[in-house]
This record gives C-alpha cells, sequence and structure tokens, in this order.
C-alpha cells in the first residue's frame, strides 16, 4: 500500500521537477516580456536531442552536455531577436501564433538536422536501483530532482543576489522605471530568453536517459511547464515550482490510482478546475484594468 | 443597393468566386481541396467572431469540431440516427457544452484564456483516443454518406457546391450578427471591456453569446467533414488543429470577415503547394507564420485594405 504510493511519489517528484524548470522557463520569458512562449519545449526537446546524438557520436558526456546548453541557448537568443522583439507590440494572439510558429520551425528543423526517431542517453551513475522503504528509485531520479533543486537555488541567488538578476526583476516590475535608472531593457530580453532555454536544455538533458526523446518531445512537455507556469500564477517563480510538482505528483497518482490513459489529461483538468475558482492561477495577483 | 458594403458587394464577390473557382478545376482532386477550404473557412468565419471581434483567444475549437464529427460518427454508424438529426443533436450538445463552460472561462483575461481553452480541447482529444469502445480510438472510425430527404450527397463536386452555398450562408449570417447591436456590443468589449459594462453592455451574455455560435459553427463543419471523408481519427481535434484554425484568422486579418475566409483558404491550399518540398514543410509554416504576424500584424487582407487605400488617397 504505502510502497505503491511512495513509488508513484517519486515519479511525481521526477517529472514534476521537469514541469517545474519548463514552468520557470514560462515565467522568466513572461516576467521580462509579457510574452508566453509557445517554443518552450523545444528548447528542451534541442537540449535532449542535441546531448544524445552527441553522445551517439562519440562526444564524451561532459563535453556533451555544455555543448547542447550553449546550442539551445543560441536558438533562445536567435529566437528573441528575429522572431519576439520585431512583433514588440503586437497583440496576445499575435504573439502567441508567433512563438507557436517558431516551435514548428523548430520542430522541423530538428527532423531535419537530427531524425524521427527516439534517442537515449545512458543514465548518468548507472542503473542500480535504489529500494526505499520497499519503493524503488532510480539514480537518473536522483539526478532529476537534485539538478532541478541546484538550478531553483542558483536563480534564487542570480535574481537576488546579483546586479543583472536584479534588473531583470526590476524590468518585469516596470519596464520604463527600469530603464530610467539605466537597466539596459533589450539585454534582459535577451538574457530572459537566454536563461529560459538553458533551464529547458537543462531538463531536456536530466531527463532523457528516463523518458527518451524525439523531435516531438517538447510539445506535451512544454504545454504541461505552460500549465504548471498557470496553475502558480503567470510570473510567480514559487508558483511555477509548486505547480509544476503538484501537476507531476497528481500525474502520477493518477495513472497509479486511476488510469494511465488518462494522466496527460491531468495537468489540463486541475488547470480548469483551479481556473474556474482562481482566476489568477493559485498565487497569481488579481490583476486590475486601467480604462 | 451599394455594392460597395461588405453585405452586399462582398456577399456577391465571394459567390462569384466560389462560382468561377471550378473553371480551372481539371480533377475532382480541385473540388477536394476547394471543399476543405471552405469547411475551414466556415469554422474561421465563427471562430473570427469570437477572435477578431469580440477580442478572446480560443486554442480549444478543433475540439468542438471534433465532437461535431463524433457526434455524427456515432449516431449515424452505431444508433442509425438520420444524418441531418445527428448533425443537429451534435451542434446543440456542443452548444450546451460550450454555454456551460462558456461563463467561468471567458471570465479569464488574455493567456489564463488561452491556457483554459486550449485545455478543454486537449481533454476532448484525450477522451476520443481513450474511449475506444465508442469512438473506436487512436484507430478512427468510418461513416457512410450524409443522406437527407431521400437524397445523398457524394462526390467532390456535389459536396463542392453544397459547401459553397453553406460557406455564403454562414458569411451572410455573421456579417448581419456584426452589424446588429450584437456586434456593436462585442466591438466595444473588444475595444474595452470594463468601458462597455460601464455604459451599460452586459458584456458577459455577448462573449457567452458568441463563444457558443462559434463552437456551433464548429460542430456542424465537424460532422460535415465526418461525411464528406468516410474517416475520422481523434487526431483532427488535436492542440495543432485549433492552432490551425487560429492561425487562419489571424493571418487572413481579425475582424475581417472576409478575411477569415482568405486565410483559411491559403493555409489549405498551402500544404498542397509545399508538398513538393515535404521535408521543409513544417519549416516553411513556421516561416510563414512568424513572417505573416511580424510584417503584418494586422492580417494579409486588412492590410492590403490600408495599402490600396492609402493608394487611391494619394491619387
Amino acid at each position: 500500500m504505502f510502497a505503491a504510493f511512495l513509488q508513484y511519489l517519486f515519479s511525481g517528484l521526477t517529472s514534476g521537477a521537469i514541469y517545474a524548470l519548463a514552468g520557470l522557463g514560462f515565467a522568466i520569458i513572461y516576467n521580462a516580456s509579457h510574452v508566453i512562449n509557445f517554443a518552450q519545449g523545444e528548447f528542451i526537446m534541442i537540449g535532449g536531442m542535441a546531448t544524445a546524438t552527441m553522445v551517439a557520436a562519440g562526444v564524451p558526456l561532459y563535453l556533451a552536455i555544455p555543448l547542447a546548453m550553449v546550442a539551445s541557448m543560441l536558438v533562445g537568443v536567435a529566437m528573441e531577436k528575429f522572431a519576439v522583439e520585431p512583433a514588440r507590440n503586437a497583440d496576445v494572439v499575435t504573439i502567441i501564433i508567433i512563438t507557436i510558429g517558431a516551435s514548428i520551425f523548430m520542430r522541423g528543423a530538428a527532423q531535419i538536422i537530427w531524425d524521427k526517431e527516439f534517442h537515449s542517453l545512458p543514465a548518468f551513475s548507472g542503473e542500480t536501483p535504489i529500494a526505499v522503504m520497499g519503493a524503488t528509485l532510480m539514480p537518473q531520479s536522483l539526478w532529476v530532482i537534485g539538478v532541478a533543486a541546484v538550478v531553483i537555488v542558483g536563480l534564487w541567488y542570480f535574481f537576488n543576489r546579483t546586479m543583472f538578476g536584479k534588473a531583470m526583476l526590476g524590468t518585469s516590475h516596470n519596464r520604463l522605471a527600469a530603464q530610467l535608472v539605466g537597466v539596459a531593457v533589450k539585454k534582459v530580453l535577451l538574457a530572459s530568453f537566454a536563461l529560459s532555454a538553458l533551464l529547458g536544455a537543462v531538463g531536456g538533458i536530466v531527463v532523457t536517459p528516463i523518458t527518451f526523446t524525439n523531435y516531438e518531445a517538447g510539445i506535451m512537455l512544454g504545454l504541461k511547464g505552460f500549465s504548471a507556469a498557470v496553475l502558480g500564477g503567470l510570473g510567480n517563480g514559487t508558483g511555477a515550482i509548486v505547480g509544476g510538482l503538484i501537476v507531476g505528483i497528481a500525474e502520477a497518482m493518477a495513472s497509479g490510482y486511476l488510469s494511465s490513459a488518462y494522466k496527460d489529461a491531468i495537468a489540463f483538468i486541475i488547470i480548469l478546475f483551479v481556473l474556474f475558482f482562481m482566476p489568477s492561477g493559485l498565487f497569481g495577483k488579481r490583476g486590475t484594468d486601467r480604462v | 443597393m451599394n455594392l460597395m458594403t461588405a453585405r452586399t458587394g462582398g456577399l456577391a464577390a465571394l459567390a462569384i468566386v466560389v462560382a468561377v473557382a471550378p473553371v480551372g478545376f481539371s480533377n475532382s482532386y480541385f473540388y477536394d481541396v476547394g471543399v476543405n477550404a471552405m469547411f475551414n473557412a466556415i469554422v474561421c468565419v465563427g471562430l473570427n467572431l469570437l477572435i477578431g471581434y469580440a477580442g478572446q483567444i480560443s486554442l480549444g475549437h478543433a475540439g468542438f469540431f471534433a465532437l461535431g464529427a463524433y457526434g455524427s460518427g456515432i449516431l449515424t454508424e452505431r444508433y442509425g440516427v438520420p444524418a441531418i438529426v445527428a448533425l443537429t443533436l451534435s451542434a446543440a450538445v456542443v452548444g450546451i457544452l460550450a454555454f456551460a463552460v462558456a461563463r467561468p472561462i471567458l471570465k479569464l483575461k488574455g493567456h489564463y484564456l488561452a491556457m483554459a481553452t486550449l485545455g478543454i480541447g486537449i481533454i476532448i482529444h484525450i477522451v476520443l483516443k481513450t474511449e475506444a469502445g465508442i469512438t473506436g480510438g487512436p484507430d478512427g472510425m468510418s461513416l457512410g454518406n450524409f443522406k437527407m430527404l431521400g437524397f445523398t450527397i457524394k462526390g467532390d463536386q456535389m459536396w463542392y457546391w453544397v459547401t459553397g452555398v453553406l460557406l455564403i450562408f454562414a458569411v451572410w449570417l455573421s456579417l448581419n450578427l456584426i452589424e446588429s447591436p450584437v456586434g456593436r456590443a462585442l466591438r466595444a468589449v473588444h475595444g474595452s471591456e470594463v468601458g462597455a459594462e460601464v455604459v451599460g453592455v452586459d458584456t458577459s451574455s455577448y462573449k457567452v453569446l458568441v463563444f457558443v455560435v462559434s463552437a456551433v459553427f464548429a460542430s456542424v463543419v465537424g460532422s460535415l467533414f465526418a461525411h464528406k471523408n468516410g474517416f475520422i481519427t481523434p487526431d483532427i481535434g488535436s492542440f495543432f488543429g485549433s492552432v490551425h484554425f487560429v492561425t487562419m484568422v489571424v493571418l487572413g486579418g481579425m475582424a475581417s470577415v472576409y478575411g477569415a475566409v482568405v486565410g483559411a483558404v491559403i493555409l489549405t491550399l498551402l500544404p498542397q503547394l509545399l508538398a513538393v518540398v515535404e521535408q521543409y514543410e513544417a519549416m516553411i509554416l513556421g516561416v510563414i507564420m512568424m513572417g505573416t504576424m511580424i510584417f503584418m500584424p494586422k492580417g494579409l487582407l486588412p492590410s492590403l485594405m490600408i495599402k490600396l487605400k492609402s493608394r487611391e488617397a494619394g491619387r
């Protein structure tokens, strides 16, 4: 009984950690530019695919990982520069279509650069399961949860203790005021895309040994990251982390105790239910309109 | 009668285009593409009321389209219900469902609304995929011709004319709606929702109304599509189906009925043209989506109109 519960909890925490990273990616870009980046899932895919194909080609893992992270960040920066920046003052719908267009483009490119097959990575530290009170925990799950935790602490430090991080935070509160006190707002926008792409890539790399990856792997991960971000309240970092964990754990419990067929629907059922009663998510600020 | 108004002049032009286009059709494949373009156009004319006029986004309309299709499929194939009754029943159920979810959903704004409609679409897609006992699951289900009053619609050519008449009817209906008090109220909602409320417009009722209307449009077209195609899979209700519809509306031109038609036709033809460079299809589609939105954020038709007008003024 308890062992099964623990088992579901482990798997929920693992996927929840990935959703949290994706959700944070949404939140960072949303804060800097009020753009919802529907290509967030593609950063996850690029991180996983780039690492997996490089390792398969003989590049050592410790070299492939940073290279894949850089590749993903470059794609993020290019996307901001060429697709998002030129449409700065466009409608919400217009920007949504631009980022969806970018995601379709990236999937198309991935299909050509790599292929349509599934790719995997060897687990970072072996495949010997660890027994915990009757449940088993794969070492790679620990990697996923651990890396996510380190990234979250790193982000906290970046946004609260470094000048550039504070400048980014300032821009998210009030763009004009930030510009007036000398923040290079354009750099902040570029940095937000680079940082989100990096988060995505990290998530994609650590999870690939467990879930495998292919050119379409980013779609569902991205949408669930979006649900995590909305669930916590758009633009709220802590909210995105909590949202990601809730989605991940609820999904694992539902597929364990109810039906695995509806696993992918759980995130969206939760989000609808929450939005019906809390239109700004769990921790979101209530919006007011200036008329 | 003024031929320059959208209602009479535009409708006449549309009727002429629909009637004359087949001159260039050399085989039934052209009719087939034409029917699909017009199916999409009808959905987009309805969706445009919601996105373009009321300013509310929906990333879930392919779900309503799929419900219409499966409603017709299940009722006609499993229960022997006449096609027209099945279509009407499905549309009624979709309308009631849309009405039930509309009030809580349309309270949401911007990205929250996008998330909620996206969620509804995805849930519908997953249900259709999973309940294989009723829907046939991922393998899909097949259904027969559309029969009504002893008359059977079959063959691409016959479907073309039926769909053409329906498209003109849908455009006429939506032009009337836009020019009625409802249309003015919707535009007020788009301009400033709070402002509209202050001057006494019951904004939420109007938003609900137009959400239900657009969902019913999608459902009816879904039913017809199912009969025309003879085979449906859950993927017609996927997230990308919804994205496709929204892209058609925005590409053609938000708040322009004919823009929605133009967008639908272009995006339906595009994959046919790109079939030659199949490998690069997705990349080219992505570039077109980004490029149009960056350089013509108002959409094709309104941008062209502005150009034409400024040229006339310059003369």
